[in-house]
């Protein structure tokens, strides 16, 4: 299908919205009526058809808001994008998976045609066409890694893999759920999820770290992550908290299923060719409760979720104060009938909500 | 379970290539040169990296991991440097006999076990014999990046010097070759004196000559994060074996190039997965009966269950032995 882009914003009037497409295709990630840490990691290798797992990076009606969102994050505070001197090999293994992908994977969008080192890149949507010398940095208004993901939506966070460990040398985080790359440049796998409740004591991040330090070229691998946002905010994180964290004490029942989302990050693993490091790409959905709940599915299982969720990782994710508030609203769609197992909306065969 | 369920192959994808190249370099060492069967370029790889090479000897699957020595930056060719070993496993013997121009191997995608430190401000590159082919793809890599370097190279005699002759010629200042037959050693301990910091070291060659490297390293106070060697992890598959699925009430035979999950699905039986790497726990299965020994190789189950031999998993894991059932 052809993706009309929206006009929106990410901010101050906050006009995001999603379209009934986006809705539909939105990564819920809860496959039971419950949710813990878990290694929840698969391959990511598609999937079916208009999901945001088809592609390597999905690309959707939010794009070309997103990039403008990041512009003037990045106008702000330039050091949400950063890469340690031995990194710029991987910023260029980043530029090539993602025009590679992007223009195999979207053709209709992008296009890429390579001669040799000269290499001319086409990004329809951003109105861009740029010709260039590939590992040439002089040949770019940047560097690689933040030339091509104030193209790309999501998070980048890219790994050096040193001695069976990983370290965030380089990235660009501009929509993160609360982190900050400044703080977390140069940090080793451990250091930067020390935040974490219970998860290290499960044994997460030990059998993460190595599935992830053999992460193939060619094999790319996935997960979800997910956390809670009032208003369609892109930008949470720590450096900018005095702006949005009070934004959270605003919901009231009138407002919530408006102006409450749930937050999730679709994270992908590439092991990048040339470098040896590797990519966390992290790409971020919004959905508005009111948005979630159309589909009868979800609302039913949201409701649940939230209600048994461990005090720790409401507390961790950052909205214990506003469960009670929460569960008052999703309460209203969980009917208590059972749900389909896994994640899709299933809306041919789940019944509507009974009054 | 899985956010979008699908099937796909345990382990890395793989690329069929073809023979575009043999070229005999002395009496023990061949160079095999590829190109991809389908014309596309090949991935890029990282200077270090290895890929397995998948032969099909007689109906016998053999695998064998070779270091990549071409130019990385160069994606129309692969190329690996044989020796061949007339006691090993045969994987060599066979490219040596059999393989000529025009015929047909998979690859797998390359994998790195051996990377340069990017942060290193200069690479030492200690070799011994064929253990040269890695460093042939580093050099290359690093003129193009502009790396300083040098080679320290140790092979037993000039006819056996393995692209020695070539190294030399190219970088007479950087290279530096010593043969065994004419007294001529590393002088390992100077070496390490004299380098700057940030300097890093990588060996590659025969397990003496690695464990020497590292101790004398270590004496001399290098850091160990600054001491590189080549681990070389076999390819994990191994002896065929055979197994009863008790729940299914099946017989199935797991093929010595495929895993245990993949046979089971391969024969119908619906197994749950996730990862198919040995770290989501997703694919736990009960060992029902056991007569032989266990080939864990997974993260998710700690060393007590390893021991039990009541668990296992099947996305990676192996076993030896007479009989096997699973509850499965
Ligand atoms: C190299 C890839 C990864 C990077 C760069 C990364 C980075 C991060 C960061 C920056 C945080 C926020 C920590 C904070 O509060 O400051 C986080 C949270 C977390 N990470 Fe990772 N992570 C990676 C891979 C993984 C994997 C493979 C798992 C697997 C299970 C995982 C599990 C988690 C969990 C459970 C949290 C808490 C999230 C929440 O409750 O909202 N991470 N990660
Ligand atoms: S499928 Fe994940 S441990 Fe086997």
């Amino acid at each position: 299908m052809t993706i009309q882009f929206n006009e929106e914003t990410f901010r101050d009037d906050y006009s995001f919205r999603n379209s009934d497409w986006a809705i539909r295709r939105f990564p819920f990630p809860f496959h039971e009526d419950s949710y813990m840490y878990s290694v929840n990691m698969e391959q990511h290798q598609g999937g079916p058809e208009e999901s945001v797992y088809e592609k390597r990076f999905d690309v959707d009606e939010h794009y070309v808001a997103e990039m403008q969102d990041r512009a003037l994050v990045l106008a702000e505070d330039p050091l949400r994008c950063q890469s340690l001197p031995h990194m710029t090999l991987a910023g260029w293994d980043t530029l090539e998976l993602i025009m590679v992908s992007k223009s195999e994977d979207s053709p209709d969008l992008f296009e890429l045609h390579r001669d040799g080192d000269r290499w001319r890149w086409i990004n329809k949507p951003m109105g861009i066409d740029h010709t260039f010398t590939f590992l040439d940095e002089t040949t770019l208004p940047c560097g690689p890694l933040e030339y091509i993901t104030r193209q790309a939506q999501g998070d980048f966070a890219v790994l050096d893999q040193r001695g069976d460990m990983l370290y965030m040398d380089a990235g660009m985080v501009t929509t993160q759920a609360d982190w900050s790359l400044d703080f977390d440049i140069g940090m080793d796998f451990f250091e930067w999820h020390a935040p974490v409740p219970l998860a290290n004591e499960m044994g997460i991040f030990k059998r993460a770290l190595k599935f992830l330090l053999n992460v193939r070229q060619g094999s790319p691998a996935r997960r979800l992550n997910w956390t809670m946002t009032v208003n369609p905010l892109l930008d949470t994180s720590p450096e900018n908290y005095h702006k949005w964290g009070v934004q959270k004490s605003s919901l009231t029942p009138a407002n919530i299923g408006a102006k409450q989302h749930l937050r999730v990050e679709l994270q992908t693993f590439y092991r990048l060719p040339r470098s040896n490091g590797l990519l966390f790409p992290i790409r971020c959905y919004l959905i508005a409760f009111q948005d979630l709940v159309t589909i009868p599915k979800w609302g039913r299982r949201l409701h649940r979720v939230v209600r048994d969720l461990p005090e720790e990782l409401a507390d961790y994710k950052g909205f214990i104060a506003n469960r009670p508030l929460m569960l008052d609203y999703l309460g209203q769609y969980d009917d208590g009938l059972p749900t389909s197992p896994g994640v899709w909306p299933d809306l041919e065969t789940e019944p509507p909500l009974q009054t | 379970m899985s956010a979008a369920p699908q099937k796909t192959k345990a382990g890395a994808e793989k690329i069929d290539v073809t023979v575009s190249a043999v070229v005999p370099l002395n009496e023990l060492v061949t160079r095999f040169e590829f190109r991809r069967t389908d014309g596309r370029p090949f991935p890029p790889f990282s200077a270090g990296a290895h890929t397995v090479v998948e032969m099909n000897d007689d109906g016998r699957t053999r695998l064998n991991p070779y270091s990549l020595m071409s130019d990385p930056a160069d994606t129309s060719t692969y190329a690996i440097s044989v020796r061949r070993d007339d006691q090993g496993r045969g994987g060599s013997l066979y490219l040596h006999t059999h393989v000529g121009v025009g015929d047909r191997l998979t690859l797998s995608y390359p994998v790195n076990l051996f990377p340069l430190d990017l942060r290193g401000r200069k690479h030492v590159f200690l070799a011994g014999g064929i253990g040269i082919t890695p460093f042939m793809a580093m050099i290359a890599h690093l003129d193009r990046m502009g790396g300083a370097w040098e080679l320290h190279y140790a092979c037993r005699s000039k006819a056996l010097g393995t692209y020695a002759e070539d190294l030399m010629q190219a970088h007479p200042t950087r290279a530096h070759v010593y043969y065994d037959d004419q007294n001529q050693r590393i002088a390992l301990e100077d070496l390490l004196d004299g380098q700057p910091l940030g300097t890093h070291v990588y060996v590659c060659g025969p397990k003496g000559m690695i464990d020497w490297v590292h101790t004398t390293a270590a004496a001399h106070g290098w850091p160990d994060e600054n001491v590189h060697s080549e681990e070389f992890l076999a390819p994990q598959p191994g002896t065929p074996f055979e197994v009863y699925l008790s729940r299914s009430d099946i017989t199935i035979q797991v093929g010595e190039s495929e895993s245990l999950l993949e046979a089971i699905e391969r024969c119908g039986v619906d197994a749950p997965f996730l990862c198919r790497g040995g770290a989501c726990g997703q694919c736990e299965t009960d060992v029902v009966e056991a007569e032989g020994t266990f080939e864990h190789r997974d993260h998710w189950l700690d060393d007590d269950e390893h021991a039990s031999g009541k668990k296992i998993m099947p996305c990676v894991s192996r076993f030896d032995g007479k009989k096997l059932v699973l509850d499965r």
